[in-house]
C-alpha cells in the first residue's frame, strides 16, 4: 500500500480517504460545478436566491425519499415501491381530510401507518424470508399504485382550511432576498416542508455516523457474512432498515401532499426512479456499504439543477426530464461500475 | 462424507408437487374450476361479425388466448434473461413503447394521422426489430459488461423508455387508418381466429427449433448457474448474457408491434402498462427460479396464459383495471414467498419429521 | 462436565444434502491449553468450528460450556460470543467498508452509540501492543491481508474470551508473524484461556500445542497430548491408513523414471505471467510426463497453471505447442489446443450444480463443438454412461443434478468432462481436496495411467507425499515466483520443504 513507516516500525497516522468521504467529494463538487456553470452560462434566474430555495421547496419530499432510499442502498438492498407509496399517502391523506373530516394530526398518522406497513412486510420478506427486494419493492409498488385507485380514482383537491394554511406558510430566510422588477424587496422564503426535510437528513446523518444501529447498516452492507461473525443481527438490520426507508417514504408523502395540496393518481410518478437517482449521484454504491445522507442531499440538488438546466436550454418537454434523469444514472451507475472493477484488481 | 443419504420413497403427491409445471396447471385448473361453478356461460364460444362485417370467433376464452398474446412472447425472452443473468428486465413494456413507436413512424412517414402505409409492413417491423435489439444490448450491456443488477440497470430504460418513445414521434400520436396494419393485431380478412394466436404459435415454434438445434438452452442455464466455472469451460459468459437481451429485445418488438397493430395508434404512457410485472410474475409462475439457472420456457408460456386467464376473470367480476395491480401484486407476494428457500425449508422440515428417525439409524 | 473443561461438546452431528459434514463428535477443551484440531480437508474441522460459532445449526448433539448450566443455546455468532467464544477465520470476517477501529469494536459494545474517541484510543493501544502496522482510522479495505488478519485476530484477544478459535489463521501470515502470533497464544494459555487451533502445519502444532483432537471423514479419531503422538503417527491418523501401506502407486503403475524424456515438449511457456500478480515464469512438460507446482498455499500454484490455461488475464510471455507457437486468451483457445484443466475450486469454478451429471460432463466437448451442433440426447446419454462406468461415478442416474453428488463423485464428473475431450495436455489442481482417501488413490492412479498412455499431466495438491508418489519432476513456487525445480533424486519430502521455505527452514 505503500504507506510511510517511521522508526519505531508504527505506520505513521495519515488520514486516507474513505470511499464513503471520496463520493461524498465528488457529489458536491459536481453540484458546484453545474450550479456554478448554470450561473455563467445562463445566468438570469439562477442568479436569484430564491430560485435555488425553489428546488428545496419543490423537491422537500424527494429529499426525504433519497434520504429513505440511502439507507436500504447502504445494507445492500433496494426499494422501488417508495413513489408508489408517496402517491397512496396522498390520495389517502386527501381523501380522509375531505371526505371523512381528518384532520392535520389524522393525516399524519395516515402516512407514518402506511410507511410503517409497507415497511413492516416488505422487511419481513427481505431480511428474515430472504427474498429479493427488487422483487418484494416491485409487488409493492404495483400493490401501493393499485389500492391508490382503489381509495380513489378520481383527483381531490384538499379545502381544508387547517391544513391549507400549513400549506401556505413561508419561513422567510433572512438576508437573502432580492428586488423584483419593479425594485420591491422580496425576501426568500422555504416552506415548512423543506424544514422538516433538512431536519430528516441532519437526523439520519447522526445515525448513521454516531449510533451502533448507524454503523451496522454500513456493516451488513460491506460484507453480510462478515458482519454476522461479527455478532451483528444482520437480518434485523435489515428489517429496520426497511422500515425506516418505508417510514420516510410515508412521511415522504405527506411532504409532497402539504406541497400539491390534492390526491392524484399521478402524484410521485417515478420518484422511486429520481430518489435512486439521486442517491446514486449522491455517492451511495448499489452494491452497499458506501454511502453518506449528505450527499443524497446534494444527488438531489444535482438531479434538479440539470432538470432546469436541460429545460432552460430550451427541451422543456416533459419527456426531456425523464431522458435527463435516466441519462445521469446511467452515467453515474457506468462510473460506479468502473472504479469498483478496477478496485477489485 | 462420502456415502448419500438414500431418500424415502416418496408418495405420489410429493413426485406430483415436485414437478415444475405443477404450480400453473394447479392454478390454471383452479381458475377454471371457479369459472365453471361461478358462471358456465365464461367458456361459450360464439360467431359474432366484427366491424368488417367478417364473422369472427368470439368470448372469453378467444379473449384470453387473444390477449395474452404479446405476454406469452415476453415471457419467453424474459425467461432466457432471468436463467442467464438471475434477474429481470423490467424495461419490457416502456421497450415496447419504443418498439411500437418507431413502427408507427415508419408506416405513417412522420405524419400524424395516415391513411396509407409509406412503408412495407415487414420493413417496419423489422426496423422496429432492429431498434429494439439494440436497446436490448444497451440492457445487456449494463448488465454483462458493467456488472450492474439486472433490475438496476433496466431502471433506466423504465424510466426514460416512454418517453424516447414519445420523443421518436414528437410527442404526437400517429394513428394508421390503412386496414392491413391492423391484421396482424386483429384478424386476417376471411379467418374467424384472431391474428396474434398465429403469430404466437410461430414464435413458440420458432423457440423450440431453436431450443432444440441450438445449445442456447445448456449455454443459458451454465452461465447462470455458474458463470465462473462456465468460463472456464470455454463459454462467454458476458457474450451470453448480453445475446439473451437482444434476443428479450426481438420478442419486445414482436409484442409492441401486436400491440399498436390492434388500435393502429398508440399511447405512450398507457401502452403495455404494467407488463413487465406480469411478464415476471409468468416466468415465477413457470416454476421457474428468479434468481437464476435452470429453466422450463414452456412453464413461462403456460403461466402467461394463467395470468391473462386470471385478469379476465376479475375484469368479469367488475374490477376495474387499475386496480389490477394491487391483486397481482399479492399474487406474486404469495409466488415468492412459496418458493423462497426459507419457508421451502421450513415446510419440507414439517413433512420429513419423521425421517429423522432414519437419518440417526443411518 | 469434566473437571477443568472449558468446553465440552457431545455427540455433534451435522447433515448437509447427500453429505454426513459430522457424525457423533466429541471434543474436550480444558482451560489454559492450546488444543490443535486436525485432519485433512473435508475431515469436518471447519464445520465443527462453525456448528461451535453458531454459523450452522447443528442436527444433534450438545455443548456445554464452563459457568452456563446445561447445554449452550448457540443459534448465532452473537450468541457465541455472549458465552464467550471468540473465533478468527481463514478468510477474513470483517467489513472492508469500515474503519479497523469500528471492525475491532462494532458488534461489541453496549449502548446505542459510538464512541468514536474510545474507539480509536483503545485500537490505537492494541495495535501499539501487538505491533500491527495500520491506523485506528484507516478503512479496513486498505490494508494488507496479513494486517487484516491481525486485525481479526487483535479483536478477538480483546475480548476476554474463555474459549479462542483459530482456524487457519496462519495461512497469511510470515513467519516474523506467525512468531508473533504464538507469543500472544501462550499468554493467552497462561492468562487461562482456552485455544482451539485448526491448522495444516505440522511445525506449528508441534510448535505451540498441548493436545491434539484428530478427525476424519466427519468422525472422531481421537485425543491424544501431544507428547504421545510423534508426526508420523499422527499424519497417519489423519490419513486413516499406516503410511507403510501406503501402496507406492508409482512403482505399481510400471512408470520407469530412468527413462529422460527429451524431444519437443508438448507444451513449453517463456516468461508467462498474468494479471493474478505472478512473477513471469518459464515451464514445460514433455509427453507422457507428470509433473506439479508446489509451495504454500498463497505461493502462486494455481495462478501459474490459470495463466496457461488462460483462466486469468495473461499479461506477458509466450506459449509453445509442439514447437509451434499459439496464443492462449482466453479458456476456449486452451481448449482448441488440447488442455484440459480441473480447477482447484470445485464448487466456484468446476461444477455447474443444478445442471444433471450428464449435462457437466459433456459441457466442454459440447463447447468445442460449438453452439449449432447439439449433441443429441441418446448421445450425451451415451457418453455420460460410459464415463459413469469408467469412473465408477456413484449416482443415481445421469439426470441426478451434480450438487446432490458427494465431494469426491462431483470431482470424477469434472474428470470425466475433461477426459471426454482427449486432451493431450490435462492440469489438475487440487483434484484431491476434501475427498475420501479411496477416491483419491483412484485418482492418483488415474494420472499415472493417462501418462503411461501417453498424455502429458499437471498435477497440484496441498499435500507433499501425493505429489511424490505422482510426479517426476516438481516445480516450487514461493511468494509468486518459481523459486527451483526438482527431479529425480531430489524429490524427498525434506528437500520439497528446504526449497519452499526457502533453503533456511529447520
Amino acid at each position: 500500500m505503500g504507506s510511510a513507516v517511521d522508526k519505531n516500525g508504527r505506520l505513521k497516522e495519515r488520514t486516507s480517504i474513505s470511499d464513503t468521504n471520496l463520493l461524498l467529494t465528488i457529489t458536491v463538487v459536481v453540484f458546484f460545478a453545474l450550479y456554478l456553470s448554470a450561473v455563467l452560462l445562463l445566468g438570469g434566474g439562477f442568479t436569484k436566491p430564491q430560485n435555488f430555495l425553489n428546488i428545496l421547496n419543490n423537491n422537500a419530499s424527494l429529499i426525504v425519499l433519497a434520504c429513505g432510499m440511502s439507507l436500504v442502498m447502504i445494507t445492500g438492498g433496494i426499494d422501488i415501491s417508495v413513489g408508489a407509496v408517496t402517491c397512496l399517502v396522498c390520495m389517502a391523506s386527501a381523501v380522509n381530510l375531505e371526505q371523512q373530516g381528518g384532520s392535520m394530526f389524522s393525516i399524519i398518522v395516515i402516512a407514518l401507518g402506511i410507511g410503517l406497513a409497507f415497511g413492516a412486510v416488505q422487511g419481513f420478506l427481505v431480511a428474515y424470508l430472504g427474498i429479493q427486494p427488487f422483487i418484494v419493492s416491485l409487488a409493492g409498488m404495483f400493490f401501493a399504485k393499485g389500492m391508490t385507485t382503489i381509495v380513489s380514482k378520481e383527483p381531490v383537491r384538499v379545502t381544508h382550511e387547517g391544513f391549507l394554511a400549513v400549506k401556505e406558510t413561508r419561513i422567510t430566510v433572512p438576508g437573502l432576498g432580492s428586488n423584483n422588477k419593479l425594485g420591491e424587496y422580496i425576501p426568500a422564503y422555504v416552506e415548512v416542508g423543506v424544514i422538516v426535510a433538512l431536519l430528516v437528513v441532519v437526523l439520519l446523518f447522526c445515525v448513521l455516523r454516531w449510533t451502533k444501529l448507524g454503523r451496522s447498516f454500513y456493516a451488513v452492507g460491506g460484507n453480510n457474512q462478515s458482519a454476522n461473525m461479527l455478532g451483528i443481527n444482520v437480518k434485523r438490520t435489515k428489517f429496520l432498515a426497511h422500515i425506516l426507508c418505508s417510514l420516510l417514504a410515508g412521511l415522504g408523502g405527506l411532504l409532497y401532499f402539504l406541497h400539491v395540496g390534492s390526491g392524484d393518481v399521478a402524484n410521485g410518478a417515478g420518484d422511486e426512479m429520481n430518489a435512486i437517482a439521486s442517491s446514486i449521484i449522491g455517492g451511495t454504491l448499489l452494491t452497499g456499504g458506501v454511502g453518506n445522507v449528505i450527499g443524497t442531499l446534494f444527488g438531489v440538488l444535482s438531479l434538479n439543477t440539470i432538470k432546469r438546466i436541460v429545460s432552460s436550454l430550451g427541451f422543456d418537454e416533459a419527456w426531456w426530464s425523464n431522458i435527463t434523469v435516466a441519462a445521469m444514472l446511467c452515467l453515474f451507475l457506468v462510473i460506479q461500475s468502473i472504479v469498483l472493477l478496477r478496485k477489485k484488481k | 462424507m462420502s456415502e448419500q443419504i438414500r431418500k424415502p420413497e416418496d408418495s405420489l403427491w410429493k413426485r406430483l408437487t415436485r414437478q415444475q409445471l405443477f404450480i400453473p396447471v394447479a392454478a390454471l385448473l383452479l381458475l377454471v374450476v371457479f369459472n365453471l361453478v361461478a358462471d358456465p356461460s365464461f367458456f361459450s364460444v360464439s360467431i359474432k361479425e366484427n366491424s368488417l362485417g367478417n364473422p369472427v370467433l368470439s368470448g372469453n376464452i378467444i379473449s384470453v388466448l387473444d390477449n395474452a398474446s404479446e405476454l406469452v412472447i415476453l415471457a419467453i425472452g424474459m425467461t432466457l434473461v432471468t436463467a442467464s443473468s438471475g434477474g429481470q428486465d423490467i424495461s419490457v413494456g416502456a421497450t415496447m413503447a419504443i418498439a411500437g413507436s418507431v413502427i408507427l413512424r415508419m408506416v405513417c412517414g412522420g405524419e400524424v394521422t395516415a391513411d396509407t402505409l409509406h412503408m412495407p409492413i415487414l420493413l417496419a417491423v423489422l426496423v422496429g426489430i432492429v431498434v429494439s435489439m439494440c436497446f436490448g444490448a444497451f440492457n445487456g450491456a449494463l448488465v454483462a459488461y458493467f456488472k450492474i443488477q439486472p433490475m438496476v440497470a433496466t431502471l433506466i430504460m423504465f424510466t426514460a423508455g416512454r418517453s424516447i418513445a414519445a420523443w421518436i414521434n414528437n410527442n404526437q400520436l400517429p394513428i394508421m387508418n390503412d386496414i392491413s396494419f391492423k391484421y396482424a393485431g386483429t384478424f386476417l380478412p376471411g379467418i374467424p381466429v384472431p391474428t396474434p394466436i398465429f403469430i404466437t404459435i410461430l414464435m413458440i415454434v420458432i423457440f423450440w427449433l431453436i431450443l432444440k438445434f441450438t445449445n442456447l438452452g445448456l449455454y443459458t442455464q451454465s452461465v447462470g448457474i455458474n458463470a465462473n466455472s462456465s468460463r472456464l469451460n470455454g463459454l462467454n459468459p458476458q457474450m451470453i448474457k448480453l445475446l439473451t437481451y437482444v434476443i428479450l429485445g426481438v420478442c419486445v418488438a414482436v409484442a409492441g408491434f401486436m400491440r399498436v397493430s390492434r388500435s393502429g395508434s398508440i399511447n405512450y404512457s398507457r401502452i403495455a402498462e404494467n407488463i413487465e410485472m406480469d411478464a415476471i410474475l409468468a416466468v415465477a409462475l413457470g416454476g421457474n427460479d428468479l434468481s437464476g439457472g435452470k429453466f422450463n420456457i414452456y412453464g413461462s408460456i403456460l403461466g402467461a396464459y394463467v395470468i391473462q386467464f386470471l385478469t379476465t376473470t376479475l375484469y368479469k367480476y367488475d374490477v376495474p383495471s387499475t386496480a389490477l395491480p394491487a391483486y397481482k401484486a399479492v399474487v406474486v407476494i404469495l409466488l415468492v414467498v412459496l418458493s423462497a428457500p426459507v419457508v421451502r425449508e421450513r415446510m419440507s422440515r414439517i413433512k420429513k419429521a419423521p425421517v429423522k428417525t432414519e437419518k440417526e439409524v443411518a | 462436565m469434566q473437571k477443568g473443561a472449558v468446553l465440552e461438546m457431545h455427540g455433534i452431528c451435522k447433515y448437509f444434502p447427500g453429505v454426513r459434514a459430522l457424525q457423533d463428535v466429541d471434543f474436550t477443551l480444558r482451560t489454559g491449553e492450546i488444543h490443535a484440531l486436525m485432519g485433512e480437508n473435508g475431515a469436518g474441522k471447519s464445520t465443527l468450528i462453525k456448528v461451535l460459532t453458531g454459523v450452522y445449526g447443528k442436527d444433534c448433539g450438545e455443548i456445554h460450556i464452563a459457568g452456563h448450566e446445561g447445554p449452550a443455546v448457540i443459534r448465532s455468532p452473537q450468541d457465541a460470543q455472549n458465552i464467550g467464544i471468540s473465533t478468527v477465520y481463514q478468510e477474513i470476517t470483517l467489513c472492508p467498508n469500515l474503519t479497523v477501529a469500528e471492525n475491532m469494536f462494532i458488534g461489541r459494545t453496549k449502548g446505542i452509540g459510538t464512541n468514536w474517541k474510545m474507539m480509536n484510543r483503545r485500537t490505537r493501544e492494541i495495535l501499539d501492543s501487538l505491533g500491527i502496522p495500520a491506523t485506528p482510522k484507516q478503512q479496513l479495505g486498505s490494508c494488507s491481508i496479513a494486517v487484516q488478519q491481525m486485525v481479526a485476530i487483535a479483536r478477538a484477544v480483546d475480548m476476554e474470551c474463555k474459549v479462542l478459535i483459530l482456524d487457519e489463521p496462519t495461512s497469511s501470515l510470515d513467519e516474523q508473524e506467525v512468531e508473533k502470533l504464538f507469543g500472544l497464544m501462550r499468554d493467552l494459555r497462561a492468562k487461562g484461556v482456552g485455544i482451539i487451533f485448526v491448522t495444516h502445519f505440522l511445525d506449528q502444532v508441534y510448535a505451540v500445542c498441548d493436545r491434539i483432537t484428530v478427525l476424519r471423514d466427519g468422525q472422531l479419531v481421537g485425543e491424544y497430548v501431544i507428547e504421545d503422538l510423534p508426526r508420523v503417527q499422527l499424519v497417519s491418523k489423519m490419513l486413516g491408513k499406516d503410511l507403510d501401506d501406503m501402496a507406492d502407486i508409482k512403482k505399481e503403475s510400471g512408470i520407469d523414471e530412468s527413462v529422460v524424456l527429451e524431444g519437443t515438449p508438448v507444451l513449453e511457456a517463456k516468461g508467462l505471467c498474468s494479471n493474478a500478480g505472478i512473477k513471469p515464469f518459464d515451464f514445460s512438460i514433455q509427453k507422457g510426463e507428470v509433473n506439479g507446482f508446489t509451495g504454500l498455499l498463497g505461493s502462486g500454484r494455481s495462478e501459474c497453471v490459470r495463466a496457461i490455461f488462460g483462466a486469468d488475464r495473461v499479461t506477458g510471455g509466450e506459449v509453445q505447442m509442439d514447437g509451434k507457437s499459439v496464443k492462449i486468451k482466453k479458456p476456449l483457445d486452451a481448449m482448441k489446443n488440447g488442455i484440459g484443466y480441473l480447477p482447484e475450486d470445485r464448487k466456484g469454478d468446476g461444477i455447474v450444480g443444478d445442471l444433471s451429471v450428464r449435462e457437466n460432463i459433456i459441457l466442454a466437448l459440447q463447447v468445442l463443438k460449438g453452439f449449432f451442433k447439439p449433441f443429441s440426447r441418446s448421445q450425451a446419454e451415451a457418453f455420460a454412461d460410459e464415463y459413469i462406468k469408467l469412473l465408477e461415478i456413484k449416482t443415481a442416474s445421469s439426470d441426478t443434478p451434480i450438487k446432490s453428488l458427494s465431494g469426491g463423485n462431483q470431482q470424477k464428473c469434472i474428470l470425466a468432462r475433461w477426459l471426454l475431450t482427449n486432451p493431450e495436455y490435462l492440469i489438475l489442481d487440487e483434484p484431491t481436496r476434501g475427498i475420501d482417501i479411496g477416491t483419491k488413490i483412484e485418482i492418483q492412479k488415474l494420472v499415472l495411467k493417462l501418462a503411461s498412455e501417453g498424455k502429458s499431466v499437471t498435477f497440484i495438491s496441498s499435500e507433499i507425499d501425493e505429489m511424490l508418489r505422482t510426479c517426476s519432476r516438481l516445480v516450487v513456487m514461493r511468494d509468486r515466483k518459481a523459486v527451483g525445480e526438482l527431479t529425480g533424486e531430489d524429490l524427498t519430502q525434506s528437500k520439497i520443504m528446504d526449497t519452499i521455505a526457502g533453503g533456511e527452514a529447520k
